[in-house]
């Protein structure tokens, strides 16, 4: 029986030929990620148990952002926590905010040249699966799993099967990763492919950048999926060269095997694809602009480990150029790291969201899961380039998220009611 | 081990963000962040809980979130396990990491009712409603799971395999 792309990874890093689905494998691991939220616990497990060293303190990577800058003393005494953590292990791959490399822990790990095709990764955050995107195994953990995994350098496994995603067709203006993940999720639900592996596969590809396999590969958790994967390709080589000197490495054996066995198919045509906006509360809500009638809004929230790449910040000043939020809308952009927050600043996108009337964060998850810097009132309603929609996510249990693509959130900003780049005119 | 407890029911898709919302995860003292269980899904759920009920929900328990203090709060809460159709996968392994007992069960879920007694034997996954005198078959664990339940969590069979090693 062959293999797929993500059995193939995990057989090579458990040192086995074959691996089969339903399997239970120990895997030795390329790198392990925890933040501010999931570490502590983890550290209170390493050391609880008298655990000295970590097993490689460059396979480590130590990003405090989610209630970073600090938000109250609690978090601060979190943050604290990993600070010295990371000293006394000496994590080579410690983010202390304000460093360039600094950001949102899935922003900033591939474009700190971090992740490899091939790799087998695991963060105690469960967007962890964004790394697919670059060819490599990657998936969500808690803080048990980390600490086990920051002694031993192994984690367990069980084998998942496969949902075979084609993509086909050429993607349209102002449609993005965005809408085609959210597309994937409203068709098989949240949890269409729990336990399994989504793997991408299809001439589509070509037509999406890294930044949308990134997203699409973000939110793979929201339907349950164990991992997303995209194959490696020019796209994808040319990523990693700009960031990885002297990168040179033969990923064929990567490659599913002809005989690999997906549970099923399901087809995408790009070419057919609209902005999608998921309702409260699932993910899986999801209805096409244009689809529903005027839902008013209070807030918008561009960036996150979703969409706060340089690619992202591009569009939603494309939009925004020249125009104005509207009057009682609260539009809050967080560039995804330090880098990409100063390539704003070169490129003149500052300006641009500041004129526009918008709040300009430091990076941080903040808002997305409820933390700070844009938590919403009881009966607000916020359209988020976010992944979670859930009840309370960003705030009160009364509040709404409704998640879409960059375009759509600020131009949803600029209309003050949810709708599309097409009714803002040129 | 047979447990005997109060069933407390919920629907499909229990996610982390309800079980213990984010804005409380500036700890993970337990006992804090059992005071804020379920908050946003049932504010009375802290008030009726008692030590030993059993939660009994849907389809995709625990969906969202990594975060390892969503079992750590029900379970610090009182609960003594949670039977649902599936769930998520993170919130599975955590809940084995964390020594919360967990049971999938479809039937479980469609059959049962809000406030009645039911036992379930960790054995053999069996659930009975003590009420309304039906039975049911959840799924055991596999074996590898029994393992690192049997070496008291994943931290005693890290131990375990890291003195092997040695």
């Amino acid at each position: 029986m062959g293999m797929t792309m993500t059995q193939k990874i995990l057989a090579r890093h458990a040192g086995l030929n074959v691996c089969e689905e339903g399997g239970l494998i120990e895997a030795s691991l390329d790198l392990l990620l925890g933040n501010d939220i999931t570490t502590p616990p983890a550290i209170d497990v390493f050391e609880a148990n008298g655990w000295e060293k970590v097993f490689d303190q460059d396979r480590i990577v130590l990003v405090p952002d989610h209630f970073a800058p600090n938000k109250d003393i609690k978090s601060a005494q979190q943050c604290k926590r990993v600070r010295e953590f990371a000293k006394k292990q000496n994590i080579t791959h410690y983010y202390e905010q304000g460093q360039e490399a600094m950001g949102v822990e899935h922003v900033i790990l591939p474009d700190n040249g971090l992740v490899r095709p091939g790799d087998c990764i695991i963060g105690a955050d469960s967007h962890t699966c964004t790394y697919g995107a670059l060819g490599a195994f990657s998936t969500g953990v808690g803080s048990t799993d980390l600490a086990c995994a920051m002694a031993s350098g192994q984690t367990w496994f069980r084998v998942p099967g496969a949902i075979r995603v084609e993509l086909k067709g050429e993607i349209r203006p102002y449609v993005s990763g965005k809408d085609v993940i959210l597309h994937l999720i409203g068709r098989i639900g949240v949890d269409g492919a729990l336990y399994r592996s989504l793997e991408f596969c299809g001439s589509g590809i070509r037509c999406l950048s890294m930044a949308d396999r990134l997203t699409i590969c973000n939110m793979a958790i929201e339907c349950g999926a164990k991992n997303g994967i995209f194959p490696v390709d020019e796209t994808t080589v040319e990523y990693l060269k700009a960031r990885i000197p002297g990168y040179d490495e033969d990923t064929s054996w990567l490659t599913p095997d002809e005989d690999a066995s997906y549970e099923q198919t399901i087809t995408i045509d790009l070419s057919t694809l609209s902005p999608m906006v998921a309702f409260p509360h699932l993910p899986s809500n999801v209805h096409e602009l244009g689809s529903f009638d005027t839902i008013r809004i209070d807030q918008v929230v561009i960036g996150s480990c979703t969409n706060g790449r340089l690619e992202d910040m591009q569009k939603a000043a494309a939009v925004l150029k020249g125009r104005k939020v509207a009057d009682g809308i609260r539009a809050i952009i967080l560039p995804g790291s330090q880098r990409v927050y100063k390539q704003c600043l070169e490129q003149g996108l500052l300006s641009i969201f500041v004129d526009a009337g918008c709040v300009v964060s430091a990076p941080t998850c903040g808002p997305c899961l409820g933390g700070h810097m844009g938590v919403l009132a009881e009966g607000e309603r916020c359209v988020s380039t976010t992944n979670r929609n859930f009840v309370g996510r960003m705030g009160h249990k009364n509040s709404e998220v409704y998640l879409a693509g960059v375009e759509v959130a600020a131009a949803s900003a600029v209309l003050g009611y949810i709708g599309g780049p097409d009714e803002i005119g040129r | 081990m047979t447990i005997e407890g109060r069933v407390i029911k919920y629907g499909a898709n229990v996610d982390t963000d309800v079980i213990i919302p984010a804005r409380y995860l500036n700890t993970s003292v337990k006992e804090e962040l059992a005071a804020h269980c379920m908050e946003d899904l049932d504010p009375d759920f802290v008030k009726k809980v008692q030590a030993g009920d059993i939660i009994v929900a849907g389809p995709n328990f625990g969906c969202g979130s990594s975060r390892e203090h969503a079992p750590v709060a029900i379970k610090a809460s009182g609960i003594a396990c949670v039977i649902a159709p599936s769930f998520a996968r993170i919130f599975y392994r955590n809940s084995i990491n964390t020594g919360l007992a967990i049971l999938e069960c479809a039937e479980a879920y469609e059959k049962i009712k809000d406030g009645d007694k039911i036992e379930v034997d960790f054995e053999t996954g069996i659930i009975k409603d003590l009420d309304s005198g039906e039975e049911f078959k959840g799924s055991a664990f596999p074996e590898f799971i029994s393992e690192i339940i049997n070496a008291d969590g994943l931290v005693g069979y890290t131990k375990k395999k890291l003195q092997q090693s040695r």
